[in-house]
């Protein structure tokens, strides 16, 4: 009774509580005071959730989230929120689970507490609870979460109703993201989802895989078949969209694909209606034909077909189709520009488009569709837009893009530098305000400078600009172009023997309005009058006219001193310095003496450009070591406040060198010579340059500076009259357009002059050409640019590099970080003890009833055995990085246990290269290569339909046929020798007769992931080693080679927590040494320690990765370190730590690199192995083969051949040393002869041999 | 993945905010303000693609838009989606907001924020899109009403009365927020 009074009082309180719909409807009404009315609301919310009616609680959250979207913080209502969602009602538990979505992140602590309440939700009868469940999970998840519940969830991809599959499917993707480790496990599940007979699961699980892919494609390259298959068959233009942009992120890792698809997308580009559909088509067809680089001519017809389609698109109306279409085109432009070139037209017609993305998109295509020929219609076409482009920001994209456009590749596309001098000098006169100036004056200076032919008409056109700045200046400032007058300057000064009248260009540079230009170009009109004044002088004292000498004394004394007063440091030093020698000078001058030469000495010298990397090529001189502390480092007490200046300093000039170094050894001398050479030739046959070893002065002698400067246009290109009848804006400035119609003519006589000199046929190909031209745009491009001669010999000044610098063509590539990099995951290689899902182990009262109802029998045998298995051997019989083990938990290897592998009759098609990746994922090689075989068997041109599908579902019961191919390849068949004879192993018997239900087929694909001979049993070997332990918790590492990095080797740690409590904040730290460093996350300094991204739950391990840089690999190396953690329990917690040192061997640094006899002996003989170096171990009880195996286990060795009691074996480090062994039995032990190309490293290998056999 | 979708009106009032990347309530507030800023000023025949928005995302997003009446609907997403394909995932939306409210206008938006979420929460989940029918996502968020009306039961009966006379000074609902039906005549709904 009292209950029920209770409920109506409540709901009867409820109704003078504002819900949400009141609280917006005040907000409104209260539009002056709203924040005054937001605060008296939170209050009222905040009486509300302290009350304990569900109900008032709900609505009190509903609200909140209202007030979240406007902007206020909620984070304080967390736990009320939880409050709410565990609430019974579905109402308020989705009012909770929304409310946790829009305001919970992963840093949101009380998260910790909703484990279990989410996975109670997640199990309920009631299908939206579950689904209110998974939408607000997906919004909030946590590594914790992830790992807590992923059981719950992948149990969950299984309901039987779809609405809660597709649900589980999707938010698996946010689970491989939080929790990595989970990927493999759950992998097959998620695979099988793709074939879901519901459309919506289906459709989530090709999301979720395409999502994966996407990041790291080759992983996802196996299941082409299954997306093949469903490209054909689906008719959902969602999944249909998702897989073709999953093929074209596929393509360019097998080109094979693409020949497959080529077929089926030109299909669908037909056939579709979808405009949607269409578009994803033609761009992985662009996609397809950008991964055919060579020996593809039949294609064009595809090229053909989407650039008319693209045409379509972007002449339709709608202007999302145009603007996709552009984007598309620009695509096809990378491959092949000449089919997107006939359409410059349609392209050109953009650029009046109205809407300003669809410009730039235009723009961006026109970039790509330069050539030599076209360069200055494109540039005219652009230069008009400029002078009409409405708006200031488009303006500035054109302007950029006209410069990127001409500047490109070195100026490669201009043939006539004048004219480029011309539109730069035009582009200053644009309308309206620009961002640009200092960019024109830069290509002003970098064209003067670098191209010397072009000097003494870029001086002229300086001098003009100079001269006329007080007619343009107030246009110029407006303009924001008076940066221009700062590259005029210079050049006026710096070319001054090119000027015409030197005295009136001077009176211009010191005039009484340069004192309103900002303070950096005076200074620069100052120094550069004074090269001027130099260089006249130096005239007139040759003339012998010392009037002229006097008259020039007397203008520039006259003008300088309003430059003395100026308030500008740098203007006011440089004109007080300049006077001060003009008085001298002109001291001397009284005397009668001449001082044109101590001027000219002034200024001697020509400043040549430097490259842009000169910097980072300056060699560390010898003896110097700078990563040597100066002084003694500051002690950690003074680390406070200023000391981290000199901190950063110092590290960046660390990774400055550092890098610089490292740049110079990466590449052999063989690699630096060959591509020194291509670039040479590219060079030579590119006109911009002159090869270096003429002799400049020939071609140019006046070009030399100031030593001949009487010397004037001698041999230079005739600079052409000015062309008076162009309507100019300043006389003496000329005009692009000129250029345009002089390139036009000179073309057209250069091709009448060819036409009188070839035959008929040729004749025919020249009018059309001609025609084309006739017609002012589209260009038809008959011949190629090799043809266009540049109007000047155009010398390119090589920029300077600092003496001994080598010579490198690599730029420095910046590292990127992916946070998707944990998600790549080798997916084929079967699932292991390791490959488990978390058993849940805390914070769990019971495990879900559901969980296990759900799971399919077998599984859940497995998993039982799982857990057995891991008890029983704790200790992991481990190879490299990637463990497998037990491989029959695998739905994938199942399924590549039975597939078929090698099509004899495309053997030709199948040899698939033994790559150095296969080799040294040691025990995965196989199972991959199969793989692999079997993508290639249905790539392979003659499997049609039926090989896809056989794939597809992964059946045949058919022995796999795999000796009875003759046609492999030596290396292969080697290794299936080896396969035969491990078929013996007893250890594999041990493992079967643990495993008598394991289905024989499973056996047959296990067969395939172990390797090595091995006659008698040896106990599982690991190459964990331990680093150190204590009370709480024990740390073992093992060190792994990262592929590709010659630089960098990768230690993982397990930590292993002892005791039953929490262990968090483990912090993990080493002194570095100079050639073994900790690589730390950017930013922090050597000291830093690493953070160990995990909290070790009691009684728990958990494994992390550092990475460490090395210089050189023929010293072990010993690290002395630290972890720290803190231990907590209830009384508190209590920071602890433990000194370890962190043994490094050259082993370490080995990886298992594949090599055959041949290759070995003639490495042998070549004597590119000259170090010599042999042992003898003891040890009367060692089998060979133990021996052979343990050698190769723990050493990464590779077995090239074995006769009886001998046998060769071979590694590679990471930095491409040679290590060959010459393995013998001997009475009592073993030999070992080694040859290497390093002596150190070889002896300490040696030695690590014998330590292992101690 | 979409990383956030937004609706907004003609001033930049937000009428939905979901994000499916954490970003603060000060964060988000000034990514309204600027995706406001770069979609408001853009004429309605140009196109709906965006890219360059500094605050969300970076080059591989791009922002994909529809404006309806008083409404912009944004969604910002990386490119593993299609463009056009978001651009019909917005119609979908919008018709089948048009659906459940019975001639949606901006002040449903407005008033029933929490309902709009529920049923974006039936088409997109976690940035990943999740259902595309319809029909399907009407009759899963019916369902779900339902569901919440039949636990109301007559508890609720009181606090409908209350609400009943609450809406009769609402202002009377301008009939030209109304949502005109917009037709792609070129993209055959998704199915």
């Amino acid at each position: 009774m009292a209950l029920t009074l209770k409920k109506v009082k409540g709901s009867l309180d409820r109704m003078f509580d504002k819900n949400m719909q009141d609280l917006v409807r005040g907000i409104r009404n209260h539009k002056e005071s709203e924040s005054r009315y937001i605060a008296g609301c939170v209050e009222e919310i905040k009486s509300e959730l302290k009350q304990d009616n569900a109900a008032i609680k709900a609505n009190a959250v509903n609200k909140l989230i209202y007030l979240q979207m406007l902007g206020y913080d909620i984070s304080w209502a967390a736990f009320n929120i939880i409050e709410v969602m565990s609430s019974p009602k579905f109402t308020f538990k989705r009012i909770g689970y929304f409310a946790a979505s829009q305001s919970f992140h992963s840093e949101t602590d009380v998260l910790m507490l909703t484990t279990n309440m989410i996975r109670k939700d997640l199990g309920s009868q009631t299908m939206y609870d579950t689904g209110v469940a998974l939408s607000g999970l997906s919004c909030f998840i946590t590594p914790d979460l992830a790992r807590d519940l992923v059981n719950d969830i992948l149990a969950l991809m299984s309901s039987t109703r779809p609405y809660i599959r597709k649900r589980a499917v999707l938010i698996s993707y946010k689970i491989f993201l939080a929790y990595p480790d989970a990927l493999r496990p759950a992998f097959p599940r998620l695979k099988e989802k793709l074939e879901d007979p519901d459309q919506g699961v289906q459709s989530a699980a090709v999301n979720v895989i395409c999502e994966l892919a996407r990041k790291n494609p080759k992983n996802y390259l196996s299941l082409a078949p299954i997306f093949f298959k469903l490209m054909t068959t689906s008719t959902n233009n969602w999944v249909l969209i998702k897989i073709i942009k999953l093929f074209g992120a596929l393509t360019p890792l097998e080109p094979r694909l693409g020949k497959k698809l080529i077929e089926p997308l030109t299909n669908l580009i037909h056939s579709t209606s979808a405009m949607s559909l269409l578009y994803e088509c033609i761009n992985t067809v662009i996609q397809v034909l950008i991964s055919f680089t060579s020996g593809m001519t039949d294609h064009s017809s595809s090229i053909q077909l989407c650039v008319q389609k693209l045409r379509i698109l972007i002449e339709d109306a709608d202007q999302n189709l145009k603007y996709l279409g552009l984007l598309a085109m620009s695509r096809i432009l990378k491959s092949h520009p000449k089919a997107v070139q006939s359409h410059k037209d349609l392209i050109l017609q953009c650029l009046d488009d109205k809407d300003e993305s669809i410009r730039l998109r235009a723009l961006d295509l026109l970039f790509g569709m330069v050539s030599k020929k076209n360069l200055m219609e494109i540039v005219k076409k652009l230069m008009v837009h400029v002078n009409k482009a409405e708006g200031s920001q488009y303006r500035d994209e054109l302007l950029t893009k006209i410069i990127e456009i001409c500047s490109q590749q070195n100026y490669q596309y201009i043939t006539n530098f004048e004219w480029y001098v011309t539109v730069l000098v035009e582009l200053t006169r644009t309308e309206g305000a620009t961002r640009h100036g200092s960019l024109i004056s830069s290509q002003i200076l970098d064209v003067a400078i670098r191209v010397k032919t072009i000097r003494p008409f870029a001086a002229k056109q300086m001098a003009v600009l100079l001269e006329n700045s007080h007619v343009i200046a107030s246009q110029l400032q407006r303009n924001g172009m008076q940066e221009v007058l700062y590259a005029a300057a210079y050049v006026c000064g710096e070319f001054a023997q090119f000027i015409e009248s030197p005295s009136s260009l001077l009176n211009a540079m010191l005039s009484h309005r340069v004192v309103s230009l900002p303070a950096h170009i005076q200074a620069i009109y100052i120094q550069n009058s004074m090269k001027l004044f130099a260089s006249a002088v130096t005239q007139a004292e040759e003339d012998e006219d010392h009037e002229k000498v006097e008259e020039l004394l007397k203008l520039v004394m006259g003008k300088l001193p309003a430059f003395v007063q100026s308030g500008d440091l740098e203007v006011q030093e440089r004109a007080s310095c300049i006077l001060s020698m003009m008085k001298y000078a002109s001291k001397a001058q009284g005397k009668g003496s001449k001082v044109a030469g101590d001027f000219n000495d002034l200024f001697k010298g020509e400043l040549n450009p430097v490259a842009p990397k000169a910097q980072k090529k300056v060699p560390v001189p010898e003896g110097l070591d700078l990563d040597a502390w100066i002084n003694d480092p500051p002690s950690s007490s003074e680390d406070d406040v200023p000391t981290t200046f000199n901190y950063k300093l110092k590290d960046n000039v660390d990774d400055f060198y550092s890098t610089k170094k490292e740049k110079m050894k990466e590449l052999s001398p063989e690699e630096r010579k060959k591509m020194r050479e291509q670039r040479i030739q590219e060079q030579a046959s590119n006109p911009n340059y002159l090869s270096s070893s003429k002799p400049k002065r020939s071609l140019h002698p006046m070009a030399n500076g100031y030593q001949e400067p009487g010397d004037d246009t001698g041999d230079l290109p005739p600079v052409t009259d000015i062309d008076i009848s162009i309507p100019l804006h300043v006389p003496g400035m000329t005009s692009s357009d000129k250029y345009l119609r002089q390139e036009q003519d000179r073309r057209r006589r250069r091709q009448e002059e060819r036409k009188k000199r070839r035959d008929e046929k040729e004749r025919k190909k020249d009018k059309k050409g001609r025609k084309g031209r006739k017609k002012g745009r589209q260009v038809v491009e008959e011949s190629p640019d090799e043809d266009i001669e540049p109007v000047h010999a155009v010398d390119i000044v090589q920029e300077e590099m600092p003496e001994g610098a080598v010579q490198t063509d690599s730029e420095d590539d910046t590292k990127k970080e992916d946070i998707y990099k944990a998600l790549d995951i080798d997916l084929e290689s079967p699932l292991t003890a390791q490959d488990k899902l978390p058993t849940p182990t805390h914070r769990v009262a019971k495990e879900s009833p559901q969980k296990g109802d759900e799971e399919p029998e077998e599984k859940k045998k497995k998993r039982k055995k799982k857990e057995k298995k891991k008890k029983e051997k704790k200790t992991r019989h481990h190879h490299h990085h990637e463990k497998h083990e037990h491989p029959q938990e695998s739905l994938l290897l199942v399924d590549e246990g039975e597939e078929p592998t090698v099509a004899a009759s495309n053997g030709d098609d199948v040899t698939t290269p033994v790559t150095s990746q296969d080799k040294v994922n040691g025990h995965q090689d196989a199972p991959k290569e199969k793989d692999k075989e079997d993508l290639d068997f249905w790539l392979s041109p003659g499997s049609g339909t039926t090989g896809a599908t056989a794939a597809v579902n992964g059946d045949g019961d058919a022995p796999s046929p795999k000796q009875d191919t003759p046609e492999e390849s030596p290396a292969k068949q080697h290794r299936h020798k080896k396969k035969k004879k491990h078929e013996k192993s007893s250890k594999h018997k041990k493992h079967r007769k643990e495993r008598e239900k394991s289905p024989e087929k499973a056996e047959t694909g296990k067969e395939k992931t172990e390797e090595r001979p091995s006659t008698p049993p040896l106990p599982a070997m690991t190459r964990f080693v331990d680093l150190g332990e204590n009370e709480h918790i024990g740390i073992k590492y093992e060190t792994r080679v990262i592929s590709m990095q010659e630089k960098q080797i990768m230690v993982a740690l397990v930590f292993q927590n002892n005791v039953d409590k929490q262990l968090k904040s483990i912090e993990f730290n080493v002194l570095d040494t100079l050639n073994t460093r900790l690589i730390r996350a950017p930013g922090s300094t050597s000291h830093d320690p690493v953070k160990i991204p995990f909290i070790l739950l009691p009684s728990s391990g958990n494994e992390a990765q550092l990475l460490f840089s090395v210089v050189s690999l023929n010293m072990p190396q010993r690290l002395r370190g630290t972890v720290t953690y803190i231990l907590k329990d209830e009384e508190g917690s209590s920071q602890h730590k433990l000194d370890f040192k962190l043994y490094l061997p050259c082993s370490a640094y080995l990886l298992t690199a594949p090599c055959n006899s041949e290759r070995f002996t003639h490495l042998l003989s070549s004597g590119e192995v000259s170090e010599k170096s042999s042992i003898r171990v003891n040890a009367p009880d060692l089998k060979f083969s133990h021996a052979l195996q343990k050698i190769c286990f723990y050493l990464k060795f590779s077995v090239v051949e074995r006769v009886d009691d001998s046998a060769s074996l071979y590694a590679a480090t990471i930095q491409q040393h040679h290590v060959c062994l010459l393995i013998k039995a001997v009475p009592n032990g073993i030999s070992v002869d080694g040859k290497s190309t390093d002596s150190s490293l070889l002896s300490n290998i040696l030695d690590e041999v014998k330590e292992i056999f101690k | 993945m979409i990383k956030a979708i937004l609706v907004f009106n003609n001033h930049g009032k937000p009428r939905l905010a979901k994000f499916f990347q954490h970003y603060s309530e000060d964060e988000q507030q000034q990514i309204v303000r600027e995706t406001f800023h770069l979609v408001s000023r853009r004429d309605d025949n140009v196109c709906s693609f965006l890219e360059g928005g500094t605050l969300i995302g970076g080059s591989d997003y791009r922002l994909i838009y529809r404006h309806y009446a008083t409404l912009y609907f944004v969604f910002c997403v990386d490119s593993s989606e299609s463009e056009l394909g978001i651009l019909d995932l917005i119609q979908v939306f919008v018709e089948t907001l048009d659906r459940c409210f019975e001639n949606v206008c901006e002040l449903d938006l407005i008033f029933h924020v929490d309902k709009v979420h529920f049923i974006l929460s039936e088409i997109v989940m976690g940035g990943m899109v999740l259902e595309t029918n319809m029909n399907e996502i009407v009759s899963r968020y019916m369902e779900q009403d339902k569901l919440e009306k039949s636990e109301a039961g007559l508890s609720a009966a009181p606090a409908k009365a209350a609400a009943a006379i609450k809406n009769i000074d609402l202002p009377t609902l301008p009939k030209d927020l109304k949502i005109p039906n917009i037709e792609l005549p070129k993209l055959p709904s998704f199915r």
